[in-house]
């Protein structure tokens, strides 16, 4: 498939597919999902809650073993790597959780939380551990000598969620997957959050794969988008071509559910009523048909493939609105 | 207005922590008419639950109110536990952000339905059954009839929803509070929900409050909207004249700190600094003090009060108002 970013990603997911198995039924969480991320770039996954934004996350990380594909990153296939190897590969990509108060140890003191990843690396000098704590606590607009002794619960939600982006920041990394980290926070803590992890992408020269289920959040941040639904990728393009003219009808139903925030656009009522069909038995052919306005004979029977719609824009859609 | 069914006046909630006293609603007045919708604004920790929860008079034990409640001419705030009890579920009903807080998670749907009518209702059992079969196709819920035998934990988010707010409108009331009731659901779902309880407050000429923290809910589906900061309302005006002109520095920093669609992407967003203040350490002036490039001296020392803007509709706590900072 076509879905060059750059001749040299940095992260390159094919053929994903990972699945849950519940009660004797497997869950179809990500099904035959191919990514490219070049170095220096952000992508924004978005879809909605269920489709596997999260599973397809944890995957890359080796967090949860996929059934079959690869992800090769920096050249290196993750799914085959083990051991040393891995954990060295590992170090390299770091994630960040959507929800910030969770997940940092409630017994453990900021300096401890933040340093954990540089024990873990074998860093063993005690004062180059504080040194680079420090480094990473201001960098994220936290005063080390004020925050490092203190507990998670005496901060806030978007204070926390700066802690986690240091922890995650500590080592260096050059990949980060940001796994809804603002949905958790209020409007006004939000914006401060996304502007941080832009200084820190530019700071730190990071690759972003930016996970989210808020549109606009996810234009804010990414030169690339891709839209997920049940599992598949629905369309991948530019953000600012992808948003102006969407190829995919369920891209265009994502954007016109935004609810806008002006009172003279009305808005529409022209959502149709249904919600994502189960992914323990996915609708034939295109997973999408069951909501979609254009869905004919040919969506039931045969799965639409990632074409190229438009400069840079792929959508797997039989009758793609561009 | 007089003539309004709801009218909170002067509302004051305190609640007791082990920090001090919180005082989550500060001198609250609101007023929402038959027929017309009402949309609070505010970040989480602003008050605006407690407020919907006094004028159910469900506050937690230890919470204390002062002020009025006035409901179809009686005061909530004096009325009896049981005369509350008919009055909720009939009359005053209430969608939650989560949808098992008002459903039972071992009951069925039907049973759910059935006997929350025939509590407020004088119907049998029968017109009970055909009533709630009408009430879930309103909701769009397709083949309303086998839903009676599912349970809650059977159905996706969005659906589960729909039942609450089926159960909500069961007995017609009048008023119809919606509390955060689409933070839950995805982008598709919420605009489904919000046309939904839309339409049926047209349908039913109820009065509908939707709490959100969400401007861009508030946006288009609402005829007034009173925005709060740390336990007040810091400015309130029709819709239309709001997002025409704020007057107030936090709704439109607010506004302004929302990712927008027509915005370039790595553009960076104008944030709002700061954090709300702790609520049990309240300012001395303007609670928007810390956080607003407005803020000038008399901003930290005194309190502004709500005060009108060229419209009597329109009010705003604010001794810098924007729109007469232009050109000054
Ligand atoms: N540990 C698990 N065991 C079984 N099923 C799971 C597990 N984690 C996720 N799933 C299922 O896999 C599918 C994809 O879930 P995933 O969490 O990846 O979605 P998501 O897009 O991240 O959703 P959200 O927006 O709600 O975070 C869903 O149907 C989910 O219920
Ligand atoms: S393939 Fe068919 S059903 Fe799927 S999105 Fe395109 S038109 Fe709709
Ligand atoms: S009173 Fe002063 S601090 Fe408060 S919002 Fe107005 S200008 Fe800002
Ligand atoms: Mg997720």
């Amino acid at each position: 498939m076509m879905l060059q970013a750059a001749p040299n990603p940095l992260m390159k997911v094919e053929n994903l597919v990972v699945e849950y198995s519940v009660g004797g039924k497997t869950i179809h969480a990500v099904s035959d999902v191919s990514l490219e991320i070049a170095r220096g770039e952000t992508l924004g996954l978005v879809g909605e809650s269920g489709c596997g934004k999260s599973t397809l996350g944890r995957a890359v990380l080796q967090l949860r073993q996929a059934v079959s594909g690869k992800v090769l990153f920096d050249g290196h296939d993750l799914t085959t790597l083990k051991g040393e190897a891995l954990r060295q590969m590992r170090r390299r990509v770091q994630l960040i959780f959507q929800d910030p108060i969770a997940s940092l140890n409630p017994r453990r003191r900021i300096g401890d939380i933040v340093a954990e990843p540089l024990v873990i690396a074998g860093v063993k000098d005690p004062d180059e551990r504080r040194r680079r704590v420090a480094e990473v606590l201001s960098a994220v607009g936290l005063d080390p000598t004020l925050v490092s002794g203190r507990l998670p619960h005496e901060f806030s939600g978007g204070q926390c969620q700066r802690i986690c982006i240091a922890r995650s920041l500590v080592l260096n990394p050059e990949f980060v997957i940001c796994d809804e980290p603002v949905s958790a926070l209020d409007v006004s803590i939000r914006a401060q959050i996304l502007n941080l992890l832009e200084e820190m992408k530019a700071r730190y020269g990071l690759t972003l794969l930016f996970i989210a289920h808020d549109l606009a959040v996810v234009k804010a941040v990414s030169d690339r988008v891709a839209v997920m639904y049940l599992g598949r990728l629905c369309e991948v393009g530019p953000s600012e071509q992808l948003f102006a003219r969407p190829a995919h009808p369920y891209t265009a139903l994502l954007i016109e559910a935004i609810p806008v925030p002006d009172p003279d656009v009305r808005p529409t009522q022209s959502v149709p009523v249904g919600e994502p069909p189960s992914p323990i038995a996915p609708p034939s052919g295109c997973r999408f048909r069951t909501r979609c306005p254009r869905a004919d004979a040919r969506c039931a029977s045969e799965v639409p493939e990632l074409r190229l719609v438009a400069t840079g824009q792929f959508a797997a859609c039989h009758h793609p609105l561009i | 207005m007089t003539s309004a069914l709801l009218s909170v006046e002067n509302a004051v909630v305190d609640l007791p922590t082990p920090r001090g006293n919180l005082r989550a609603v500060d001198h609250v007045d609101l007023a929402v008419g038959a027929g017309r919708t009402l949309g609070i604004v505010g970040e989480s920790g602003c008050g605006k639950t407690m407020l919907s929860r006094a004028v159910l008079q469900l506050l937690p034990k230890k919470a204390k109110l002062s002020g009025r409640v006035m409901f179809d001419g009686q005061d909530l705030t004096k009325l009896s536990a049981e005369k509350l009890r008919k009055l909720r579920g009939r009359s005053l009903a209430v969608v939650f952000q989560d949808p098992m807080t008002s459903l039972n998670p071992v009951l069925t749907i039907g049973t759910q339905l059935i006997e929350t009518i025939q509590e407020h209702l004088e119907l049998d059992l029968a017109q009970a059954r055909q009533r709630s079969i009408e009430l879930l196709a309103a909701v769009g819920i397709p083949a309303p009839e086998q839903r009676l035998a599912q349970y809650p934990h059977q159905l996706s988010g969005g659906m589960r929803q729909r039942v609450a707010i089926a159960v909500a409108l069961s007995c017609e009331p009048q008023l119809l509070i919606a509390d955060e009731p689409t933070t839950a659901l995805d982008v598709t779902i919420q605009a489904q929900i919000l046309d939904l309880l839309a339409r049926e407050q047209q349908r039913r000429h109820m009065a509908m409050i939707i709490i959100t923290h969400d401007l861009g809910v508030v946006a288009g589906r609402t005829d007034e909207v009173a925005v709060m900061y740390a336990g007040r309302v810091v400015e309130r005006a029709p819709t239309p004249a709001l997002f025409k002109q704020m007057r107030m520095p936090y709704t439109e920093a607010l506004l302004a700190a929302l990712p927008k669609l027509d915005v370039a992407p790595h553009t960076p967003l104008p944030a709002i600094s700061g954090r709300p203040p702790d609520p049990t350490r309240p300012l001395k002036g303007c609670s928007f003090s810390p956080r607003c490039r407005y803020s000038a001296e008399r901003c930290a020392s005194e309190k502004p009060q709500l005060c009108s803007a060229e419209t009597p509709e329109h009010l705003y706590a604010c001794f810098h108002p924007i729109a007469a900072r232009v050109g000054a």
